[in-house]
């Protein structure tokens, strides 16, 4: 039986989709502040892929300057409001608190953060202003975390700043990409709001930058370009039946899924191929659209999987099934999906190997692929002399996210091949600095 | 009439009882001729403001209380308190600037009486602040007859009545609270306890006052003089009447260091010493009555434990003092009033060859580097940063002066402890190097401790920068 029942209206898919981290009200955060121990040289400062003086803003949440903590939070994150609730903190800033070594359970640093931040979007309290105009203009292809980073930080530093975005709205993966219950599409576009509103960057909306013409446009009108384009769609499984009605791909599916909400309609019985956390959110969003039997199909052994423990047990409470060392072999089915067959596996010597005759298929209505994302190594290689490395990702400068173009700078999932929205959103504001020297000195 | 409170509890209560236990111990007290079940009395406050508190007090199983005080008419303001709140500690400090009872004088009295027809064995003490001395012995003759077991003499309240030459304006003029005391004496039949104010430098003179005018007792401390914090908005101090504040009394745990002081002050002074003293002053838990028993105090004062939390607090009072007793070997707080009075003597006799050091407990250490920053910027650079990564800071044990900085910030139980390091052959103290003309008198001299003290140089403090990710601003 499915756990959750099939969402008819918004109301149900909210429910079913509830937030894991909620808004901490005024109470639980001046408690939940008050636990901080203020570390000196804090890990989980360090444990910050920008770095937050988490031990400050906590701090000033305690104090009642609420406001100062949320300038805290976005003066070394300008996406500071969706990491505190997507980034995954039990890994990173919680999972260093000093207070994990005495079995203390650690500062609940995301949603306290998340209550810093929320506090100005709601209230609409002016942090940051542009900076004094350069005269200069710079051109930021993608509005995911790492251009938005990107945008806003040069906008400080007086930089006239247009981007162009493929989709109809800001913020990349974190609206279109993220399962549902760790952050709400208005909460995603609110800190958009805020953000532009105070630092006025422009977005070029439903405006993808795709030929060599477009390009060399953007070369001749700006000073600097950022490349900030993310992945591609679902990577082909190049396997038998892959095009058989009902097989999707699982940003695909993510993406659809947030934005139809309970329009969406799910089948009875739906296969999710992958063992990543974009295979969890896939998995756990069928179950959670009231799907009966979700399976979560992995080549390997459960403990090899790429998805972090945390993601799938909550995919496993929301009813999946993990179906582990079993390998898609092909898809079968008439005109649409009706299963999927596979082969069981073995380490031999440590390398992964078939077991003669044990296949076996499992009956779908659904197949959702989740084996990574294309890489957009044809767009990129209408560049001239931009570096690849040999996952087809942009080489950078580590200190500037300049490229080998120096005209160009890159961050996010196009340089580091995928990763959590905080990595995009210091690539951007490192980018943006570095954008910054190199005009400067030119 | 039956006591339909009691009647509740028992009938209700399926606790074990361990009597057996609990018989060898005999918490009640004989304070300076006033009897009760126990030591734990509620102080003259917003708490003993009528008979329904009192009796539900009793009931709860406090063994007396200080009715709050009676005078003459008075008028209160609204609001009325203000508190210190540290972290997510509430009221760690308290204040008040309520007046004394503001209720008729005939309603206490009835009420009084009633208490004493119910509780005949529990203590009642009329808390009484008036003018002349006829109306001194006036009060007194009613409380007397409306069954109060003693009295106690406010001295001590530092906002409102002392405007009007009362309170706190007695207890800080030593001759007219000793002529007070003296008419007080004269005219009452029952035990007498004079109740001071810790607004004086030296707390002995008003403590030798009250026994020279021949109190039969002493309570202390009053409430400290004090602002608890102004208000952002309205620029005023806490608590706000109409856009102005006043000082008010701070009472709560934050004042009972001070209340300890002056409690030993006058425990150790000769004239004084065998006068009983009730001890106020910031008690919550049975810890707190512990401390101030063993400074001398035979019975003790609660209110704004109370306040915060209602009359229930008794039972872990009660409970925590007995376990005491019984862990130590003690059956009356008789057995131990006072002990640590010999214990405190001045910095000029403590033995100047003891040596204790700060020893950090590897398998404990969480990494916190408390104690690493508290000693490099708050004391004396005894702690080392740790060169392997691993966030567990090291003691410099010569640079160590065993000042306990590192221990008291450390947030994990027992993870630095102070070891001694003399082995406790040798004594010499300030007092005997005075008395033999060996203090030292040059800035080099070798006995002085800091001199072979190693610090760093000025310059290395800018070593310390803070890394910054994408910091370039």
């Amino acid at each position: 039986m499915a756990e959750y029942k099939r969402p008819d209206n918004e109301q149900e898919f909210k429910e079913n989709f509830k937030q894991k981290k909620p808004l901490m009200n005024d109470t639980q955060a001046h408690y939940e502040s008050s636990r901080c121990l203020f570390c000196y040289d804090a890990p989980c400062m360090d444990a910050c892929p920008t770095g937050i003086d988490v031990p400050l803003f906590i701090k000033q949440i305690q104090t009642g300057n609420t406001d100062g903590a949320a300038k805290t939070i976005y003066d070394s994150n300008w996406m500071g409001n969706a990491c505190g609730t997507i980034c995954p903190t039990g890994v990173l800033c919680e999972g260093a608190c000093v207070y994990n070594h005495q079995d203390v359970a650690p500062l609940l640093i995301g949603r306290l953060q998340n209550y810093a931040t929320m506090s100005v979007i709601e209230s609409g309290k002016q942090l940051y202003y542009p900076g004094e105009d350069t005269g200069k203009k710079v051109a930021i292809i993608g509005a995911g975390p790492a251009g938005i980073s990107c945008a806003c930080e040069l906008r400080t530093l007086g930089y006239t700043v247009d981007i162009y975005e493929a989709k109809s709205q800001p913020s990349g993966l974190t609206v279109h990409g993220v399962a549902p219950y760790k952050i709400s599409n208005e909460e995603v576009m609110a800190e958009m709001d805020y953000l532009q509103n105070q630092l006025g960057y422009n977005i070029i909306y439903n405006h993808p930058i795709s030929t060599k013409e477009e390009l060399t446009k953007l070369e001749t009108g700006y000073s600097a370009i950022f490349i900030g384009v993310g992945l591609g769609i679902t990577a082909p499984l190049n396997m038998t039946g892959e095009n058989l009605k009902g097989v999707h791909g699982a940003v695909e599916f993510i993406e659809e899924l947030r934005m139809k909400h309970s329009e969406m309609k799910i089948v009875q019985r739906v296969v999710v191929i992958g063992g990543g956390n974009t295979a969890m959110d896939a998995a756990s969003g069928s179950a959670r659209l009231g799907a009966e039997e979700v399976t979560l199909a992995y080549r390997r052994g459960k403990e090899s999987m790429g998805a972090y423990d945390f993601e799938y047990d909550l995919a496993v409470s929301a009813g999946v099934k993990g179906l582990f060392n079993a390998s898609p072999l092909e898809i079968v089915g008439g005109e649409s999906v009706e299963g999927v067959r596979f082969v069981k596996t073995e380490l031999v010597n440590g390398k992964l190997t078939n077991i003669d005759g044990s296949e076996f298929t499992v009956p779908c209505d659904m197949v959702i692929k989740a084996t990574g994302q294309a890489k957009q190594g044809s767009f990129l290689s209408l560049i001239d002399k931009l570096t690849l490395d040999e996952k087809t990702r942009i080489v950078v400068n580590a200190d500037t996210n300049q490229t080998t173009n120096p005209m160009y700078f890159a961050g996010g999932d196009a340089i580091n091949g995928g990763a959590e929205v905080v990595n995009g959103a210091y690539d951007g504001k490192l980018a943006a600095n570095g954008i910054h020297q190199w005009i400067t000195q030119n | 009439m039956v006591n339909w409170l009691r009647m509740e509890f028992t009938n209700g209560s399926l606790k074990t009882k361990d009597m057996n236990k609990k018989d060898k111990i005999d918490l009640s007290v004989n304070f300076a001729g006033i009897k009760a079940p126990n030591p734990f009395w509620l102080a003259s406050a917003p708490p003993t403001n009528s008979g329904y508190q009192i009796m539900k007090a009793f009931d709860a199983g406090w063994g007396g209380a200080v009715w709050k005080t009676l005078g003459m008419p008075t008028i209160n303001v609204s609001s009325r308190y203000g508190s210190t709140n540290y972290r997510d500690t509430r009221m760690a400090g308290f204040s008040n600037i309520e007046l004394i009872s503001d209720r008729p004088l005939e309603d206490n009295l009835r009420e009084m009486a009633e208490v004493k027809k119910h509780f005949p064995d529990h203590a009642v003490i009329a808390s009484l602040m008036v003018d002349t001395r006829k109306e001194w012995e006036d009060i007194i003759k009613q409380v007397e007859d409306a069954g109060a077991d003693g009295i106690e003499l406010n001295f001590g309240c530092p906002h409102g009545m002392c405007e009007r030459g009362m309170g706190s304006a007695v207890g800080q003029e030593p001759e007219v609270l000793k002529t007070i005391v003296e008419w007080v004496m004269e005219a009452s039949n029952i035990p007498v306890i004079t109740k001071l104010s810790p607004n004086i430098s030296h707390i002995v003179d008003p403590g030798l006052a009250a026994v020279q005018g021949k109190t039969d007792a002493i309570s202390l401390i009053n409430t400290v003089k004090s602002i608890v914090g102004i208000d952002l908005d309205s620029y005023a101090p806490y608590p706000v009447v109409d856009g102005k504040g006043t000082n008010g009394g701070y009472c709560g745990p934050a004042v009972k260091p001070i209340a300890l002081h002056m409690l030993k002050d006058l425990m150790q002074h000769p004239e004084i010493k065998n006068t009983p003293i009730s001890g106020i002053g910031g008690i919550e838990t049975w810890r707190d009555v512990v401390e101030f028993i063993l400074l001398g105090a035979t019975s003790v004062q609660v209110c704004t434990a109370v306040m915060h939390y209602g009359f229930g607090i008794v039972r872990e009072l009660e409970s925590g003092l007995i376990n005491f007793m019984e862990d130590k070997g003690y059956t009356t707080i008789y057995d131990f009033a006072g002990k640590a009075l010999p214990n405190v003597t001045d910095w000029k006799h403590l033995n100047l060859k003891s040596e204790v050091k700060a020893k950090i407990n590897e398998d404990k250490c969480i990494g916190c580097d408390l104690c690493y920053i508290a000693c490099d910027d708050g004391a004396h650079q005894a702690i080392a940063w740790p060169t392997d990564g691993s966030r567990i800071p090291t003691i410099i044990e010569k640079n160590c002066v065993g000042c306990n900085l590192c221990s008291l910030v450390c947030p994990v139980e027992d993870c630095i402890t102070m070891e001694k390091f003399d082995d406790g052959t040798e004594h010499e103290t300030w007092h005997e190097l005075t008395e033999s003309d060996r203090i030292p008198n040059t800035w080099n001299d070798d006995r002085a401790g800091g001199k072979g003290h190693y610090v760093p140089e000025p310059a290395e403090a800018l070593k310390h920068k803070r890394k910054d990710k994408a910091g370039i601003k």
